[in-house]
């Protein structure tokens, strides 16, 4: 194996083993969170990092590492729905476009080209704020957008893919349309779309945060990193480790999408090397 | 000519959508929006007026009609609690937006042109591995969190720049780094592999037999064709930097479009919440469709397809 494909595969792992760690962290956070985030402990208020409580307390005095713990569901539940959704939906909608063409086609990439002049994080922003803060309703307006994407990127790969000679033959043998298209074109397109869903899922990460952060996120009694840095903003000269800390978090996971999906690429992609 | 015309026509419908999604936000309210926005407590005479007012005791098609008409005459309604009329609240707002996004992206192409083209140039160095590592690290700092702790560290412990709020040259450095971060990690990204595509090129190759200084070969040569992946990018990008300045403008207390934007969804007060999306999204479509001018411009077979 050649260096430039060896360090590839670093970055892959580097990049997976946080995700992995993350998601541990989320899936496991009442026995890995050191106590309940919603604890009050207000005589040690804007407490900061001792041993027992190593990235300090917050306003109410509750535990910074247990809110970051928890936290971490809520930013990988949304990601990954909003990941899910968008991929199934972009799927769906990208290999009809592909695979059908002609009008189709055309309605498609215009409808596409119409949500793509839409600043995505505006419109997220604009519809919880209507429709009111909740996790659905944040999974729901980051979708909206979210799915053209993918849509676009696998509608590109269908125009060539249906063109290659083992998919004629395939036609040429009998097999229907759905046949065609689950058996010989989809499995071509696991690795493109499997890099896309990684930056996807650093980019959702990213808004989720930010639409907490503007208070438009879960409900308060949910903690998410998004609202703790927000609460860190306003006490930044007593308690700056409030909003350190779920910073590093989210650089962490972000980062690590990015190199996993960085890695992943490169490493499909020999000619790279 | 014919380039410039088949685009216009293609931005045509664009700018519909965009004018049709705005309209159908209040229509995403759960429940009634007068509501909402005058609470359950106000009386019911209060509530018609106002419901009148926005038209929305109007079948929906004469709504969509009056609002089309409306904003093709730059009429984005009236602010619920200003009476004043939407647009202007925006035109008021917008020369600190633009000072801030405009600041922001030229942080973003001197940081990101020349250390892209260096990191090209002096492929596997240092400069190189330096900028691998500042680009992924910058596309993954959110400015939520780049502009508290720029703050934290040029504010109040160095003391060295003002906190918040508008102002001289001084006022607009914390702002713009932090909103232009991003975009500059981005771009750098992207110069680097679009000259390290060009760079093997045979004009390349030929710009430097000839004995041209290395500068005239890689920023003049090798650029003008790399440029054209950044000019897209730097067009699209501009879209997040409008919206990343809603976010930007309230950790600065920068009196622009976006704070207007988050206090406009605090008071529910929705004709503003609109008039802002609809702003910024056609201020985007608008940056498209130069964008892609500027891009026919650079690559005269963009112009001739």
């Amino acid at each position: 194996m050649s260096r430039g494909r060896h360090s590839k595969l670093i970055l892959i792992y580097v990049g997976g083993t946080v995700i992995l760690l993350m998601a541990f962290f989320a899936i496991f956070a009442p026995w890995v969170a050191p106590q309940d985030p919603n604890v009050m402990s207000l005589a040690n208020q804007l407490e900061p990092p001792t041993l027992a409580h190593p990235f300090g307390l917050d306003q109410n005095g509750s535990d910074v590492l247990s809110k970051i713990v928890y936290g971490a569901r809520v930013s990988l539940y949304v990601a990954f729905s909003v990941v899910f959704i968008s991929l199934i939906v972009g799927l769906t909608i990208g290999s009809l476009a592909g695979f059908i063409g002609g009008w189709v086609d055309q309605i498609v990439m215009r409808l596409i080209d119409m949500l793509y002049a839409f600043p995505g994080f505006l419109l997220a922003i604009a519809l919880v704020a209507v429709m009111g803060p909740s996790i659905s309703n944040l999974i729901f307006a980051m979708s909206i957008t979210g799915w053209t994407g993918y849509a676009r990127l696998i509608r590109g790969e269908f125009l060539h893919l249906k063109e290659r000679d083992y998919v004629v033959a395939a036609e040429a043998l009998g097999a229907t349309p759905l046949r065609q298209i689950v058996f010989h074109i989809w499995p071509n397109l696991v690795g493109p779309l499997v890099v896309q869903a990684s930056f996807g899922m650093a980019g959702t990460i990213i808004g989720e945060s930010a639409l907490s952060f503007l208070g438009l996120g879960a409900p308060p009694t949910t903690p998410t990193w998004g609202a703790l840095l927000n609460s860190g903003r306003k006490v930044l000269t007593e308690a700056p480790h409030i909003s350190i800390f779920p910073g590093l978090a989210i650089v962490a996971l972000v980062l690590a999408f990015n190199l996993f999906g960085d890695g992943l690429r490169d490493y499909l992609d020999p000619k790279k090397d | 000519m014919t380039y410039l015309i088949k685009r216009i026509i293609a931005t045509i419908p664009v700018v519909f959508g965009v004018i049709t999604l705005t309209f159908m936000l209040i229509h995403f309210v759960p429940g009634d929006p007068v509501d909402i926005m005058l609470g359950d407590t106000a009386a019911a005479i209060d509530k018609d007026a106002l419901r009148r007012e926005l038209g929305l005791d109007k079948p929906l098609l004469t709504q969509y009609k009056d609002y089309l008409f409306g904003v093709l005459q730059l009429d984005f309604g009236r602010s619920l609690h200003s009476k004043m009329p939407v647009i202007d609240e925006i035109l008021e707002r917008l020369p600190a937006t633009a000072e801030l996004t405009i600041a922001a992206m030229v942080w973003a192409l001197f940081l990101g042109i020349p250390f892209g083209v260096l990191a090209a140039i002096k492929q596997y160095s240092a400069i190189d591995n330096s900028v691998l590592v500042f680009g992924l690290l910058g596309m993954s700092l959110p400015r939520f969190w780049l502009g508290p702790m720029l703050i934290l560290v040029f504010s109040i412990h160095l003391d060295l720049l003002p906190v918040s709020e508008r102002g001289g040259l001084e006022h607009l450095i914390l702002p713009s780094v932090s909103l232009g971060m991003a975009l500059g990690a981005i771009l750098m990204r992207m110069t680097r592999a679009s000259v390290l595509e060009v760079i093997k090129d045979d004009y390349v190759r030929t710009a430097r037999a000839k004995g041209l200084p290395p500068y005239i070969v890689y920023f003049k040569h090798a650029l003008r064709n790399a440029l054209m992946p950044i000019i897209t990018i730097i067009g699209l990008q501009f879209g997040t930097l409008l919206t990343g300045a809603v976010i930007t403008e309230t950790i600065f207390d920068w009196p622009g479009i976006g704070t207007l934007f988050l206090n406009s969804i605090q008071q529910r007060n929705y004709p503003l919440v609109q008039g802002c999306v609809l702003f910024i999204s056609l201020t985007y479509v608008v940056v498209n469709f130069f964008t892609d001018l500027a891009y026919a411009l650079v690559n005269p077979k963009v112009r001739l397809s």
